[in-house]
């Protein structure tokens, strides 16, 4: 059925804006404009893994700033995501110690196992895949990121099949920044 | 076994709490400036210390305080640059997710010597986990009173707080940071001002990076003329290590300065020598924005001296037989390695990297990928290989921000010392573009 009536405009949860409340605080009250890369971290988590033109508009109204001022900033940062995103974005590192030790390797698995090239979602809308520069978590290459969890040493076909039944099996829920899956974060 | 002033309990159970930490002696260096040093004294122990910055460029940490203005009745910033994003560092990551206290605790002191009353850890985006232990961490230095009004009586106050980044490489550039910090793109400021004039909301502010800070402690506890004993000439104290690519024993390691680089690549205890029984062919030892050097002068100087892991032993010979200490990114390679597609994946880094505020980068740093791409996909042509030579040459010098260079000097670097990888991509482009395949003195090719 076609819906007539014109897109809801988002709004922040009662958390996320006790969240934002919070982090105003941080800094001095005319200087607002610094919670800008904190709020549009909590409005990517809030509004399904990416920031669409009217979420950011509501980040800029929220912080009593120009949508141009949010823009900008948006399309600088690579951790902000312009497009809708598969439920799980794997984030793998293609900079040099990660090649040195399989990043290449690594990237053509993964597409050839969800079905997915770099820069899409696989058919099931599981999985985006993304390139990324150095995570700083060199020592452990090759590496994929996930939220705030770190897959590291996936150098066996083993290590890549563990990853990705961790991640099919993880219950499905919006999650905030500050809200933490509980798998373990990294080896180091 | 060096003596280890950063990291000696980082193994302990529970460190990562307020109690643990504490009774493994934290929180001592803050009780002992806030009670017992002036501000100014505190700036003299981290001079005494010879402590140089540990985020790449090793400036004097104490005679970078000492530059902070202040004037009456404006407040002053200490920011914590934990943005590490520098390829094949990951030392900073290691040190906050395992001791945090330990960098609060520097922040403390470190403020309290600067004469700020608000402070920010600024950490890259991507590291959300450790901005939350981070935080964690905080609440319980703010419920134990070391943050917040009066801390311990002494009328000092400090407020501390983290803030995300949101990936950008360039934001770990110290005026990019704090463009970011505001809320902005992170294009690098022209300087001068310079941010101890004015830095964070055009205030006097001082930028560190997250094991400088950390560096405090120690310095403060035991005394800078005691952290100056250890190490070798300027290259004082403890310093970390983050060691990867093909070593049989990746991690991070905290040596004392003055180690020999070939100890610290064979000996079992620090990287346990190259992977697979293979040999080194070449090594990049401060994160990439160094130069490469070829195994002989890694280990040794031009001169036959074993090289050390101090500032001045790995710059010994300058830029052309010589690297630099950098951050600590040692990325090693053995001999099966390809420098061109190496050099080609670290240029496709900073192209992709660059803020594209100056022209000679924007430009320059996508002529490098696009011709370091085509040398090794097997499109190449001989004079290319004096192309990027020339392209380097224009761009350092010519930009806003260390960020050119950093791009240049690498590819200039590995022309310099492997050329003859390069020519032979020309020369067999067939062979050379077999996945896999690296050039080796020992046989023609190998794959
Ligand atoms: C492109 C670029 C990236 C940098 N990235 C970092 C970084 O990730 N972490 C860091 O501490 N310093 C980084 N620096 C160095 C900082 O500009 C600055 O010198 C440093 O934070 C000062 O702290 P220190 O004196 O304690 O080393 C970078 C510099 C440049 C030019
Ligand atoms: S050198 Fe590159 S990164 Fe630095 S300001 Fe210029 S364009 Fe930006
Ligand atoms: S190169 Fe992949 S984490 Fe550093």
């Amino acid at each position: 059925m076609e819906s007539t009536t014109a897109p809801v405009k988002p709004q922040f949860s009662p958390a996320a804006q006790a969240e934002i409340a919070r982090l105003f605080e941080h800094y001095p009250a005319e200087r607002r404009k610094s919670a800008l890369l904190p709020i549009l971290h909590i409005a990517q988590a809030e509004f399904g893994g990416w920031v669409s033109p009217e979420v950011q508009d509501l980040v800029a109204e929220t912080i009593g700033i120009l949508p141009i001022e949010v823009y900008e900033v948006s399309s600088f940062y690579t951790m902000f995501n312009l497009k809708p995103v598969g439920q799980h974005v794997l984030e793998i590192c293609r900079t040099g110690p990660c090649m040195l030790r399989g990043s290449d390797e690594l990237t053509a698995q993964l597409e050839r196992l969800t079905g997915a090239k770099v820069g899409e979602t696989s058919p099931d809308g599981l999985f985006t895949l993304k390139e990324v520069e150095c995570l700083a978590a060199c020592g452990t290459a090759p590496i994929v990121q996930v939220r705030e969890k770190y897959y590291e040493q996936l150098d066996t076909p083993e290590a890549v099949d563990a990853m990705l039944a961790e991640l099919r099996n993880l219950v499905h829920r919006p999650l905030l920044p500050w809200e933490q899956t509980g798998l373990a974060h990294s080896q180091q | 076994m060096g003596r280890k002033l950063l990291t000696e309990h980082i193994n302990v159970p529970g460190i990562d709490t307020f109690e643990v930490y504490r009774k493994h002696g934290g929180y001592r260096s803050v009780e002992k400036a806030l009670k017992t040093m002036t501000p100014d004294e505190v700036v003299e122990e981290v001079k005494k210390s010879g402590l140089r910055g540990r985020g790449g460029a090793g400036f004097p940490t104490g005679m970078k305080w000492s530059f902070l203005a202040k004037p009456v009745g404006v407040p002053r910033y200490l920011v914590c640059n934990a943005d590490e994003s520098e390829p094949g560092t990951f030392k900073d990551r290691h040190l906050m997710s395992r001791l945090p206290h330990l960098l609060i605790e520097g922040m403390i002191t470190s403020s309290y010597a600067l004469g700020a009353n608000t402070s920010y850890i600024y950490i890259r985006g991507e590291l959300l986990y450790v901005l939350r232990i981070l935080e964690k961490a905080i609440a319980e230095a703010y419920a134990n009173g070391f943050l917040g009004k009066n801390i311990l009586g002494s009328g000092y106050d400090l407020d501390l707080h983290v803030h995300p980044g949101g990936g950008a490489y360039i934001c770990g550039e110290e005026t990019a940071l704090l463009e970011s910090l505001e809320g902005k793109r992170g294009n690098p400021r022209n300087k001068p001002p310079f941010p101890a004039v004015q830095g964070l909301y055009a205030r006097p502010t001082v930028v560190n990076n997250v094991e400088s800070i950390s560096a405090v402690v120690p310095i403060i506890n035991d005394g800078g003329e005691e952290y100056a004993k250890l190490g070798v000439g300027k290259s004082t104290g403890t310093k970390l290590i983050s060691a990867c690519g093909h070593l049989n024993k990746p991690g991070i390691y905290e040596i004392e300065l003055g180690v020999p680089v070939e100890e610290f690549i064979y000996s079992d205890e620090y990287c346990g020598g190259i992977w697979k029984g293979r040999d080194l062919k070449a090594v990049v030892a401060g994160g990439s924005s160094v130069p490469i050097l070829p195994k002989e002068l890694i280990l040794k100087t031009a001169a036959g001296e074993n090289r050390l892991m101090t500032y001045e032993s790995l710059s010994d010979g300058g830029f052309v037989t010589g690297t630099m200490l950098g951050s600590g990114g040692f990325i090693a390679m053995d001999e099966t390695t390809c420098i061109v597609r190496n050099t080609w994946s670290f240029s496709r880094f900073y192209h992709h990297e660059s803020c594209g505020q100056c022209s000679p980068c924007r430009e320059g740093t996508g002529w490098l990928e696009k011709v370091l791409h085509r040398l090794e996909h097997g499109h190449g042509h001989m004079h290319d290989i004096d192309l990027l030579v020339s392209v380097a040459k224009q761009i350092e010098g010519n930009t806003i921000c260390p960020l050119g260079e950093a791009a240049a000097w690498p590819v200039a670097a590995a022309v310099r010392h492997f050329r003859h990888e390069f020519e032979w991509h020309v020369t067999n482009p067939a062979e050379a573009t077999r996945p896999g395949a690296y050039y080796s003195s020992k046989a023609a090719v190998g794959v």
